[in-house]
């Protein structure tokens, strides 16, 4: 039972990082996990270059869902749209780094979601997720 | 009588031990003899199974559960849905939706895509060989949207008249066709692939009803580049109360849902609500979870045996059907006669005995055939024909069980000479 929530999963999901709605956002995106009823939105900050300076989620949901969120803001700050973009379901799932049933999946995934949605709109998204289809 | 058969493809012998319900006697010393498979097919043993194994071992809601149950019920009818796109060789298995058969799949595409996109003025262009499950939903629409519906007659033989369907498209502002691959009726199998390329050349949509076809021969809906392919699981060794809607993508993402409920939503406010993703959208309420699992059992099973061999064996016994039949005096046979691309099906009428006094009389014999208008009454109008007897074969059926159709209609003729 103790295995199941990694300390570092608990400590995300209790102190997620980059909380809260940033102003004058350059991209901004909110989905839902209709399973856990998860809740996120992005708002993000790009530079010139197209470099995240500054990332902020709000929402609410499972610790899955929110401690994904939180590991994958910090991820980000620093890179440009273009290094994210190789981001995919094994990273997050790496880093969430427990097993997890196929249901679960879709709360660790939702933050990917609404950050490839927000960054690059969801015709790219639906593409990623074709490429890991018939599991 | 029967040694003179082109080689089956495979052991019938084997494939009848597949299915326990074959194995009984109608009564005692008569066996059961089932010619009605357009109606309904039997079930495999390993469809019956893995009824029993879900509700014995992890029946649960699916999509809905972090529980090992419900989590294995997801997995499993996951997995079912990419059995049924491969099976199909659609693109993505979101393009595979579950409903509960073909007159659902028909009917979700008559009130999502038809209600949004058509108006007075458009035509839907269907045929007069379609099963009611492909003309109500239609005609329920066209009354209340104001779009014209028209039919494409058939030919003496009984093939699609193509010039008639050619010449609608050329002069009509047709902006859906709707047609069945294989008639329940007559056996005659439409060039579906070269209609959809018309279809599209002239700027409509097509939706092909494959209930009578995907049970009984390959069907690839890129192949054919069908926009939208319904059928049932209980035609093809699956179980009642499933069935599937195939879409393209692009169409079924622009489409609005129908049934709406639970499962198909992302976020439901008391103001307002946002759709789930493909194919959730379009899968209102707890599924028929069970017979979906079924149903990918069935198409196991079907692959196991191979398409083009379960077609190759249906031609054979078919053609001896037919040939037995035509032997008969007093037989009226309707649909295409001796053709290669001919369904399983023999649809006919016999002397002046009424084909349901006919059917009683072959059910005494352990004979299950059809008999009426098998749910294609415009057909029959057309026709000129009241009602007709139907006799069915599927993958199962042997020669013998043909012979004994037609002693079977020797003794029913007795009884009416009196
Ligand atoms: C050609 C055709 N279309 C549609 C249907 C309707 O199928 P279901 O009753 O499984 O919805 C049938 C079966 O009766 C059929 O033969």
């Amino acid at each position: 039972m103790e295995d199941m929530y990694r300390e570092i999963i608990l400590d995300h999901a209790k102190n997620p990082r980059h909380a809260g709605i940033l102003e004058s956002a350059d991209i901004e995106c909110e989905e839902h996990n209709p399973l856990c009823g998860d809740r996120l939105h992005l708002t993000m900050r790009v530079d010139e270059n197209d470099r995240i300076t500054d990332v902020a989620w709000d929402g609410d949901g499972c610790a899955i869902s929110q401690a994904a969120a939180s590991m994958l803001g910090e991820e980000i700050i620093g890179k440009t749209l273009d290094e994210v973009r190789h981001i995919d379901k094994e990273r997050i799932l790496e880093m969430i780094g427990i097993p997890l049933s196929m249901n679960r999946v879709k709360c660790a995934l939702l933050s990917l979601k609404v950050l490839k949605i927000g960054a690059y709109g969801l015709a790219e998204w639906r593409k990623s997720e074709d490429e890991e289809e018939d599991i | 009588m029967s040694t003179t058969h082109r080689a089956f493809p495979y052991d019938i012998d084997r494939a009848r031990a597949d299915f326990p319900i074959l194995n009984q006697e109608h009564h005692p010393g008569t066996p059961l003899i089932y010619l009605d498979n357009a109606a309904s097919s039997q079930k495999p043993l390993s469809v019956i199974e893995t009824l029993d194994d879900y509700y014995r071992r992890y029946n649960a809601n699916v999509h809905r559960g972090i529980h090992k149950l419900s989590e294995e019920a997801t997995v499993a009818y996951e997995a079912a849905r990419v059995k049924v796109r491969k099976f199909i060789n659609a693109g993505s298995k979101r393009e595979v939706i579950f409903t509960r058969g073909t007159t659902e799949s028909i009917n979700l595409v008559a009130n999502s895509w038809g209600r949004a996109n058509l108006k007075p003025g458009d035509v839907v262009l269907s045929t007069v060989m379609e099963h009611h499950s492909n003309i109500v939903p239609w005609q329920l629409l066209a009354a209340e949207k104001g779009f014209t519906l028209r039919y494409v007659p058939i030919l003496s033989d009984g093939t699609l008249d193509m010039d008639t369907l050619r010449h609608e498209l050329a002069t009509q502002p047709v902006k859906f066709v709707t047609i069945l691959h294989m008639s329940n009726v007559l056996g005659t199998v439409n060039p579906v692939a070269e209609i959809a390329r018309l279809a599209h050349e002239y700027g409509a949509l097509i939706l092909v009803d494959g209930a009578q076809s995907v049970p009984h021969m390959p069907v690839d809906v890129q192949a054919i580049d069908a926009d939208f392919l319904a059928f049932s699981g209980h035609k093809m060794v699956g179980p009642t109360g499933v069935g599937i809607l195939y879409g393209k993508r692009d169409l079924l993402e622009a489409m609005p849902p129908w049934m709406s409920g639970g499962d198909m939503i992302s976020r439901v406010t008391l103001e307002g609500s946002t759709w789930n993703d493909l194919p959730y959208k379009f899968e209102a309420g707890t599924p028929s979870i069970a017979q979906a699992i079924g149903l990918g059992a069935a198409v196991d099973y079907l692959t196991q045996l191979g398409m083009e061999q379960v077609q190759a064996h249906e031609h054979i016994l078919t053609e001896y059907m037919l040939e037995r039949l035509a032997e008969v005096p007093g037989v009226t046979l309707y649909g295409p006669q001796y053709s290669i691309d001919r369904g399983a099906v023999a649809t006919f009428r016999f002397a002046d005995i009424h084909p349901h006094d006919l059917a009683q009389l072959l059910d005494a014999e352990g004979i299950a055939v059809r008999a009426g208008h098998h749910c294609a009454m415009p057909l029959h109008d057309y026709l000129g024909v009241g009602a007709t007897a139907r006799a069915s074969v599927y993958l199962y059926n042997t020669p013998v069980e043909i012979d004994a159709l037609i002693e079977g209609l020797y003794k029913a003729k007795k009884v009416f000479a009196g």
